[in-house]
């Protein structure tokens, strides 16, 4: 490549990228650095908000009607979402921790199946039953997954732990007695930053001996 | 003296307790700061600059105040400022839905002259570099140490290694991001939900901030998802959530992204080091002389430790920090420690095979610590350091097996500023109060187990509120593994001195002397007559219509700083793909005495996994063609999943019966312990983290050519 045909690119990148963040245009004097773009123009996202539609969820066995756009995740109606009769879903325990599928703090289960609720549009979760961690235990009797948490502390800050319950709760679904490896491979979309990982799957093995 | 007694005498203290908040936990009924929602709440978002350095030429936000459902827009910076590092704040948004917010960002005109710019170490050093701040080529002033005689010292020694090592950025990849809810009653009270490691420092920073008295916020962090030494204040995230929420007379709940959180919300700085070291024939280190620096992007504080943990009599040192464009570094779990521990227990083990001598062997001649020359012991025992290779790399097969040790040091001895009160009501509930908050440590549970120890009761028997400003009673900060001994002692002091007026309440009705009571379990009695006893509900039943309430005090005699660890590390590694696997780590930690040992071994686990990753996995890419962050996500950033944790043995090494923090150092010896292990199964030294399968195929590959 010629440096002319470097500098052509150049300028075509940092046009695409000022259009990314606003609507400006390039100033005068630049340096020549490449630059890439990733952020979508303001005209796409706004029109994909106007279209919106009311959907029945059934959420822990309880039907929610709610009006929502085609954009809106699952997880944002089970956080912050208000139902047409003005009252709040309030379904917190699901976490947005990486936002893309990539850490498992926001899983939920549809039809017994675990999924990452940020990756599921609230418009596709109709027709499923949805679990989330909050309707794992039967009233106030635990989970033998929760019991087996809190037992071997397989929580510090916490805030991973409704997916890790969730997922672990899925895994010995499928899999009654698994072994450590098939615990490893059933939490791999997990993800823990404190590194509760051994009290984890400890608490998995003793659920599994209670289910 | 007040002490905590007899190991014997212990019913609580010293055991393995769940923690009080683990239903709440695994139920996902625990609220974070992320979790709150008030009613009217708006949502608020922060457009952040995408290039590493530049003026602002124009900043126009009416096309997003423009937007249906946005509320609020403000100028985060002003035309003619300079922006200088990607993801620096330009302006923010508060809008009804979170969607919206994002939707309005997009329609902010902004114009952007760039400015020349310096992402890395080298290109910041590099002749003719562009200044990007008020240091000379970009390096601030060293800091120069000088012991002994270093001349002297390398005329003394034997042998002599010289080795440069490098660890690169970290980042603290919090669970929960930074983030707080604001909401104002009128203009005179904040209320401040804050995922922060300092409930009074944001408190006493937001009152001086809105220039409000500082009984006027109140701060509550019930629950905290992750911080690890990045939550200190309210940061320009907190005090944008305040303004937003005091113009629109609304909640704003303002949470960091992913991306922002790689980005703004600090890191560890990286280490170079140029060192050179030398020992004596019969295994003594003499001489020391590194030269190093780091960067914490556009602001200081890129120290390191060196020499670390082992005595050497004469040496030299400098360290200098290097200024780029990037995101201010922040404390980050034992800083300065890990990256200085990783360089000297490498090149410990490169002094050693230099002398022919065990590596292990040479780390306990240079060792002044008794409690780590006993713990080398015990972890040796543990890993089976006698099946290590030998001749490093000798191993046959494809996948080669090597061990390795490490070594940490740490304070974590509290200090004072702690106020706490412990009440017993007449119904017999007892609540204990103070301000400090549990980032996920348990020191909910810690305080819990000490008052249930002192007065006789389960630690579900207590309430224990923390992570509250408003009940008035200040505690410090969350770092430096200051938390539980600070803490402790006055939660101590408070439990027995509110267990004594509860004694002069019962003594009329036990008809004996306050001094001749004693707690048992659920009952009080007369020591010198055990049959007469009361239960708990009797007792204080005797209160009537009044409560015991009574504070704490600061007692040195209750804590202790200074604590040792050690770490052991097997490793597995495929000579034909690279990969590192690690099979086991035996980590011997020092903690004082540990208040719940249950809670102490999830540190230990804890420490390990993110020396772990450290080691192996996590490395912050600058593209210096871009000057932006390539993997600010969790998919690209590695962090430590289920198939990266080995077999981990946590051994809480109890030294004496005075509180330690173990937060941090368990983090610390992991980095050499690994490191170390995989030279012994490969026979060729990675000094450069993160030791990915690239670099041990290129060494493998230079070693056999």
């Amino acid at each position: 490549m010629s440096d002319k045909e470097k500098k052509q690119g150049t300028e075509i990148s940092r046009r695409s990228f000022i259009k990314g963040v606003g609507t400006g245009t390039v100033a005068a004097t630049v340096v020549p650095t490449i630059l890439v773009g990733d952020q979508n123009t303001a005209e796409a996202q706004t029109d994909e908000a106007t279209s919106t539609a009311v959907i029945q969820l059934n959420i822990n066995g309880k039907v929610h009607e709610i009006e929502v756009e085609s954009r809106t995740t699952l997880l944002t109606v089970l956080r912050d979402g208000i139902d047409t009769n003005g009252n709040n879903v309030d379904l917190t325990g699901a976490k947005l921790i990486c936002d893309k599928g990539e850490c498992g703090g926001c899983t939920i289960l549809a039809d017994d199946k675990p999924v990452y609720a940020c990756m599921m549009l609230a418009m596709d979760a109709q027709g499923k039953q949805i679990t989330t961690v909050e309707g794992i235990a039967d009233g106030d009797d635990l989970h033998p997954v929760q019991e087996a948490f809190i037992k071997h502390d397989a929580m510090m800050c916490g805030f991973c732990t409704p997916g890790f319950v969730v997922s672990s709760v899925a895994l010995l679904n499928e899999n009654k007695k698994p072994t450590l490896e098939e615990i490893k491979d059933g939490l791999s979309g997990n993800t823990c930053r404190c590194g509760t990982y051994p009290f984890i799957f400890d608490a998995v093995e003793t659920a599994s001996e209670k289910m | 003296m007040a002490s905590w007694g007899e190991a014997s005498q212990s019913r609580l203290i010293g055991k393995r307790i769940t923690r009080l908040s683990g239903k709440d936990k695994v139920t996902g009924k625990a609220k974070y700061t992320y979790d709150i929602n008030r009613p009217g709440m708006l949502y608020a978002r922060i457009l952040r600059s995408e290039v590493a350095r530049a003026e602002v030429i124009a900043l126009d936000l009416t096309p997003a105040e423009e937007l249906p459902g946005v509320k609020a827009v403000i100028e985060l910076t002003q035309v003619g400022n300079q922006l200088r590092y990607q993801g620096q704040e330009i302006a923010a948004v508060a809008a009804e839905t979170d969607d919206i917010a994002k939707d309005a960002l997009r329609l902010i005109h902004v114009e952007l002259e760039e400015l020349p710019f310096v992402v890395t170490e080298d290109d910041a050093l590099a002749e003719g570099a562009p200044e990007i701040r008020d240091w000379t080529g970009n390096k601030s002033d060293p800091n120069v140490d000088e012991r002994g005689d270093l001349e002297a010292g390398f005329e003394e020694a034997a042998v002599i290694v010289e080795a440069k090592y490098h660890t690169p950025v970290q980042t603290h990849v919090c669970l929960e991001t930074h983030g707080n809810v604001a909401e104002w009653r009128g203009e005179e009270y904040l209320t401040f939900w804050a995922s922060t490691q300092a409930v009074f420092g944001v408190r006493n920073d937001l009152a001086r901030t809105f220039d409000l008295p500082a009984n006027q916020v109140r701060v509550i962090t019930e629950h905290m998802g992750g911080g690890f030494g990045s939550k200190f204040g309210p940061g320009v995230e907190g005090h944008t959530a305040a303004r937003l929420s005091k113009m629109t007379g609304k909640p704003v709940k303002l949470m960091l992204t992913r991306r922002a959180e790689h980005l703004v919300a600090g890191n560890r700085p990286s280490m170079t080091q140029h060192v050179k070291a030398g020992a004596t024939s019969d295994g003594r280190l003499i001489a020391y002389d590194m030269q190093g620096y780091g960067t914490g992007g556009i602001g200081s504080g890129a120290g390191f430790t060196g020499p670390y943990v082992y005595s050497v009599e004469n040496s030299r040192t400098e360290r200098f920090n290097v200024a780029t464009n990037a995101g201010n570094q922040r404390a980050m779990r034992a800083p300065g420690h890990p990256q200085g521990a990783f360089a000297m227990d490498s090149l410990m083990d490169e002094l050693a095979e230099k002398l022919g001598m065990n590596p292990l062997e040479f780390r306990r001649l240079n060792d002044s610590s008794e409690v780590r020359q006993a713990q080398y012991t015990l972890g040796a025992q543990e890993i089976g350091w006698h099946k290590r290779n030998t001749v490093p790399g000798s191993g046959t097969g494809i996948k080669k097996r090597g061990l390795g040790v490490g070594s940490g040091q740490w304070g974590g001895g509290g200090g004072r500023g702690t106020q706490a009160r412990v009440t017993i009501n007449a119904d017999g509930t007892v609540e204990a109060v103070t301000g400090t908050q549990d980032i996920g440590t348990g020191v909910r549970t810690a305080i819990a187990i000490i008052v249930a120890e002192e007065l006789g009761l389960q630690p579900t028997d207590i309430s224990v509120t923390v992570g509250d400003s408003e009940p008035g009673l200040p505690s410090g900060g969350s770092g430096g593994s200051q938390t539980t001994p600070s803490v402790a002692p006055v939660i101590k002091t408070a439990a027995e001195a509110a267990k004594q007026k509860l004694f002069e309440h019962v003594a009329p009705l036990l008809q004996a002397p306050v001094d001749d009571l004693r707690v048992g379990i659920g009952t009080i009695y007369v020591a010198s007559d055990r049959t007469k006893t009361v239960t708990w509900k009797q007792a204080t039943g005797q209160l009537g219509m009044e409560s015991i309430s009574e504070g704490g005090n600061w007692d040195e005699d209750l804590r202790q700083g200074g604590v040792a660890g050690t770490q052991f590390a097997e490793v597995e590694v495929d000579t034909q793909t690279g990969h590192v696997g690690v099979i086991k780590i035996v980590a011997v930690q020092d903690c004082g005495l540990a208040i719940n040992r249950l809670a102490t071994e999830s540190q230990i686990n804890g420490g390990v996994i993110m020396g772990l990753g450290q080691t192996l996995l996590e490395e912050r890419i600058m593209d210096p063609q871009t000057g932006r962050m390539l993997n600010a996500n969790l998919e690209d950033y590695k962090v430590p999943g289920t198939y990266e944790i080995p077999e981990i043995k946590a051994i809480v090494f109890d030294t004496h019966r005075k509180v330690s923090g173990v937060g941090e150092p368990p983090c610390i010896p992991t980095l050499g312990a690994i490191a170390n292990a995989v030279y012994n199964a490969i026979g060729v030294r990675i000094r450069e983290l993160p030791i990915t399968p690239d670099k041990v195929l290129t060494a493998l590959a230079e070693k056999k050519a």
